[in-house]
Parts: structure tokens; sequence; C-alpha cells
């Protein structure tokens, strides 16, 4: 019996020193360190669901690292992220990978609204030879003299569907306004450090 | 339970074998579907990444959604559900007892079936829960959970109802495993984490599941057949109490090593490197007493289809752990963060490792099961060879491809277009590794099925020594 006991007690306090130690005490931290209250747009948290639903996660990090840690700066990427970067938007948007860029700052980066319309709806409109895939289920392609009040996204010639024109959804506005969002505006240079 | 007494222990064995069959047949049957659904899902991701409008144009077959409902099928399905079983059979044998509560086992499997199957659902209709390895939405994760509370509690059963007085190391993992991920995972739901601390907390889960649920099943797995097959005892019984008890304190601690330069605070992720590299004391102590058991009789790991699976796997995770270490260190990680190399070294440590150990096992389990030999032995080399190349082909391709592709993602002068580019071949080569690898799990479910359908009727003469321990013939 004593064995038993040493073996589930054991196995299960050094379960929780970690607990304690990664989950906790960082989220005790950041409670105390909660400065204003973040209030984020509607179409803004919109478009962070669409992109948590797409998966950009799995190709577009959002972390810059410091300085002198890898070329993040030097590739123009933004500033060192730090916590009050992310609004307290959950689930997180960190990411692990950079097949594609890092979108840390990307609505500074690239700040033309039509350019991530085309880029969204297919991305070789834009940016030859990517391998990021379409999302064209986040546009309408309607007929030319459809709404006529809304002009549809200039597409190169040969992206042109003839007799129609591609229009963002609701959806795609959301997406693009959060990432225009993602913009490292703060005058903060000393907290950048780590 | 009534204590029972046997003649001899083959008869015992025979007695808890009998008993057992029909839900360990279960698990592994229903790990088997999701390895097929895993695997399909896993051609498709990796095609995409090369072929972007390959099913581009279906909101559902996305590569955001198909990727991590192929990590959630192979780790929650196939890898999960099968370990469940493995642990279970292991602790019959080296308990000598019989698996309590086995109607609610069969309900925690039908539970977890459902709850992987819903999950699945959500995440390609765009539910997803948005966290690598935790996508599957809390209102199907639950039934997940429920369906290993009974297996964990069955393992205690058993524990405190047990007819031996030692306590063989495997009994350590496979009981520590079931109770850590159960706790892991309900940590892992609370929904209470603002957005950093949550990516830290992400980490910190999806690393120990590797570590304290995959890792403790297959080191047990390999403690048990290693010696069981090669009939030789562990090299060293007190060293693998060290292995275990220097696990469970330095492997918890590891998760963030994954946000190396993130915006996390920087005394966690030295703390996980320190662990991490502390690793090295368990991971010694483990291939010490894996590998030279089999000093000396490696004849045995080429004729024995359940060793040649698990020592590739034992030797898989001596590599993966000591790369995972040096990894960890921040001069290196600043090269291979947020590359293909970090795929490729988590396909060693969930495929060349825990997969690979799984077959192995389930190659000694299911012949004593049902008392039916493999079909084929040819099948088995087959399976053996796609399997052990294609994941090499596929760590290779990834590993170096990926510290290419760090060296430039380092280098500001190198237009980010080109990395893409200069990637495509490694991905291609991953594409065929994937297909090698599909092809060999195809071999495999045709010959579990195969076997599993022989399961009533006369058991035949056994086809090859290759199955047996030193010509003994079934046990």
């Amino acid at each position: 019996m004593n064995k038993n006991l040493i073996l589930v007690l054991g196995a299960f306090t050094l379960f929780l020193s970690s607990m304690t130690g990664l989950v906790f005490i960082p989220q005790q931290l950041a409670n105390n360190e909660v400065e204003q209250d973040v209030r984020v747009a509607f179409d803004i948290s919109q478009g962070h669901k669409i992109y948590i639903r797409e998966g950009c996660i799995y190709c577009h990090s959002q972390q810059v690292r410091p300085e002198g840690f890898g070329a993040d700066q030097a590739r123009g990427w933004g500033k060192a992220s730090i916590p009050n970067d992310y609004n307290d938007l959950t689930p997180h948007v960190l990411g692990t990978m950079r097949t594609g860029p890092d979108l840390a700052n990307i609505g500074q980066r690239q700040p033309s609204r039509d350019w991530h319309y085309l880029h969204l709806y297919n991305p070789q409109t834009v940016s030859k030879g990517s391998i990021m895939p379409p999302f064209v289920w986040l546009f309408n392609i309607v007929d030319e003299d459809a709404r006529p009040n809304q002009k549809g996204l200039s597409l190169p010639p040969e992206y042109k569907v003839p007799g129609k024109k591609v229009l963002p959804t609701e959806e795609a506005e959301q997406l693009v306004d959060y990432l225009l969002s993602l913009d490292q505006k703060r005058p903060d240079p000393e907290t950048n450090a780590q | 339970m009534p204590k029972l007494t046997f003649q001899s222990s083959a008869e015992r064995r025979e007695f808890t074998d009998s008993n057992s069959r029909a839900i360990i047949i279960t698990y592994f049957l229903s790990g088997m579907f999701w390895l097929m659904v895993g695997s399909t899902l896993a051609i498709l991701a990796s095609f995409k990444m090369h072929w972007p409008e390959f099913l581009g144009h279906t909101s559902w077959l996305t590569f955001g959604r198909v990727r991590p409902l192929h990590l959630n099928t192979m780790v929650y399905g196939w890898a999960s559900l099968t370990s469940a079983g493995v642990g279970l059979w292991i602790l019959t044998r080296v308990l000598n007892a019989t698996i309590p509560l086995k109607k609610t086992l069969y309900a925690g499997i039908g539970a977890w079936n459902l709850g992987l199957l819903i999950g699945s659902i959500q995440i390609l209709s765009g539910f997803s829960n948005g966290m690598e390895w935790l996508e599957i939405p809390f209102s199907s994760a639950f039934l997940i959970v429920a369906g290993l509370i009974p297996v964990a509690l069955a393992s205690l059963i058993m524990l405190v109802n047990k007819a031996t007085k030692h306590l063989y190391i495997s009994v350590y993992y496979i009981v520590a495993g079931y109770i850590w991920i159960i706790s892991l995972l309900i940590v892992a739901y609370i929904p209470e984490y603002s957005s950093t601390v949550q990516a830290g907390m992400n980490w910190w889960y999806a690393h120990n599941a590797l570590g304290l649920w995959f890792t403790p099943i297959c080191l047990a797995a390999a403690y048990f057949f290693i010696p069981k097959v090669t009939g030789r005892p562990i090299y060293s019984y007190w060293l693998s109490l060290l292995g275990f008890w220097t696990l469970a304190l330095f492997y918890n601690w590891n998760g963030f090593h994954h946000l190396i330069g993130g915006p996390v605070p920087t005394w966690a992720t030295t703390v996980s490197i320190s662990a991490s590299v502390m690793m090295i004391i368990p991971v010694i102590t483990v291939a010490v007493n894996h590998h030279l058991t089999v000093v000396g009789v490696f004849d045995r790991v080429i004729n024995s289809p359940t060793l040649r699976f698990i020592v590739f796997g034992a030797m898989s995770y001596t590599f993966v752990s000591l790369q995972g270490s040096f990894q960890a260190l921040r001069t290196f990680n600043e090269t291979i963060h947020f590359t293909h190399y970090v795929i490729g070294h988590a396909h060693i440590g969930m495929y060349a490792f825990v997969t690979m150990v799984l077959f192995g096992s389930m190659y000694y389990i299911l012949p004593r099961l049902i008392k039916w030999e493999w079909h084929s032995k040819t099948l088995i080399k087959a399976h053996f060879w796609l399997t052990a190349l294609g994941i090499i082909l596929y760590i290779l391709a990834m590993q170096t491809g990926g510290i290419w592709q760090g060296i430039q993602l380092n280098n500001p002068d190198i237009p980010f277009m080109d990395i893409v580019e200069n990637m495509l071949p490694f991905l291609q080569a991953r594409s065929f590794a994937a297909i090698m690898l599909t092809t060999g799990h195809l071999i495999f479910a045709w010959l579990v099925i195969k076997i599993v359908w022989h399961g009533r009727t006369k058991r035949p003469k056994p086809i090859t020594q290759m199955y047996q321990t030193g010509g003994k013939g079934y046990e």
C-alpha cells in the first residue's frame, strides 16, 4: 500500500508543482499587472474569431522576438512583442510557425484594405509563388451589374471571371479589420526589453 | 474480487487474457480507425503545403482546419486509445490482475469515440478551440476525458488488488500516465487564462501531453516487451526507478521552451530550458536500461516484429529527447524556432517513438489475446520498412529543410518569398514520406482486420518462429 501511495501522490504532487509554477503563478502575475480596461471593437474581435477558425495560426506567428535574437526586427516585422499587444483576445495567437511571415504588426506593414482582400481571395494575385491557400468562401462572386453601389475587387486580368465581380463578405471585412488592428503604435521602447 | 489460484503462470495468463480480450481489442480497433482518418488528413495537409489550390475552394477542407484535425485524430484517437489499451493490458500481466469496471470502460470508449467524431466535425466546420493540441472544443472534449477517467480508475483498482508484492517499473509509468493526462486536460480546459498566460499554458499542456502521457505509456511498454521478448532482465532496476522519478520531476517543467523570445516571463522560459537540459538524466537512464538489455541479442530484435518496432521506438526516444534538450538552448532555438525543424522533431516523438512502440505492442498483444498468428511475415516486414524508412525520410526532409529555413529567416537580406520557394522540395519529400507511412498503415490495418476476423475460429499452428520468445510458442 505504501508504494502505491508514494506512486500516486508523488506523481500528482510533481504535476502540481509545474502547474503552479508555469500556469497559476504567471496568471497571478498577469492579474496584478492589468492596466486599463481592454475593449476591442466588435468587428475586430469577430475578425479574430475568423482568424482562429481558418487556422491562420498554423503558418503565421504573432510574436516579434527582441533585437539581437533572430532577424525579426531587421525584417521589419515590428517591435518586440509584449503581453499588452494582444488586447487580451483569446484564444491566443502567438503561433509556432513562420511558413508565412509574422503578423504582429501587419496592420502597419500593409495598411491597404484592398491588398488584403485580394490576398485573401487568391494569394497569387498579389504574392506570386505564395503557398497560402485561397479563402474564396469569404467572398461573393456576383454578376457585374448586381449590387451597383458596391465595387468589386480590382483583380489582375488573368484572375477575372468574365461578367462577374468579387465582393468581400462581412466576414472578410471583419478579418481585415482584425488584421489592420495588428498595429504596434505604442510609443514604449523601454517595456520592450524582456 | 475473489482471489483465484492457478496451476501455472501460463494458466493464469490464459485467464487474464480471455478476460481482457474483448475490451483491449475494442481499444485497438478504435485506435486503428482514427489512424486511418489521421493518415488521410496527413496526406491532405501535406499536399496542400506545396499545392495550395488542391481542394482549396472548400472551406471545411482548408489547410488551417485539416492540419489541426490531423493532429487531434492522431493524438486523441490513434495514440491515446491505443495507449489506453496497451497500458491496461500490460497491467494485467505485471500485476496479475483482471481488468475491472469493464462496462464503464466500454461506455467510456463509446463516449471517447463520440467525442472525437463530434470534435472532428466541429474543427472542420470552423468551431475549433484555436489552441494547438487543444482544438477540440470543450463540448466534445469532455467526452474524451469521460473515456479516460474509467481507464485511470481501472488502473488504480488493479494496483490495489494486485496479486504481486513487487511493483514493476512499467506500473509506475502507466498509472502515473493515466493520472497525468486527466489532470492536464482538466487544467487545460479551464477558460480563465489571459492571452499570453494562455499561450504558456498551451505549451505547458502540449509538451506534457507527450511527456506525461505518451512517453510514460510507451516507456512502460518498452520496459515490458524488451525483457519479455529477449528473455533477459532489464539492465538495472534501480536505474529504472531513478529514470521514472527524474522524468516526473523535470519533464513537466519543459513547456515554455516553445516560447523562447516570446512575450512571456523570461524566468519561466529559463526554468523550462534548464528542465529541458535536466531531461538528459532520465533519458540517459532509460537509454542505458533499454539499449544495454538488447546488446548481444540483436538477432532477436531482427526476428521479432514486436522488438523491431519497439527497439526502433526506444532508440528514437533517446534521439528525440537528447535533440530536445539541445534545441531548447537559446542559441540553437534562435535558428530552429518557427521552422519545419520543430515539426520534424514532433514527429520523431509522436511517430518514430510513440507510434512505433504502439505498433510493436500490438504485434505482441493481439496474437496472444486472439490465439491466432499474424497472417503474413512478408506484410509485417513491409509494414516495418515502409514506416521506418518513411519516418526517416520525413525527419530528414523536415529537419534539414527546417535548419536551412531558420538560417535564411535569420538573414534579413534573403527575401521571404525566396525561403518559401526553397522549402518546396522538402515539403514535396514530406508528401512522399506521408504516402509511404500511410501505405504501411493500410498494410497494418489489413493485418489487424485479418487477425481479429479469425479470432473466433480454431487456433492454427504457429506459422513461423518469428513471433515467439526463444521458441517457447505462446507463453
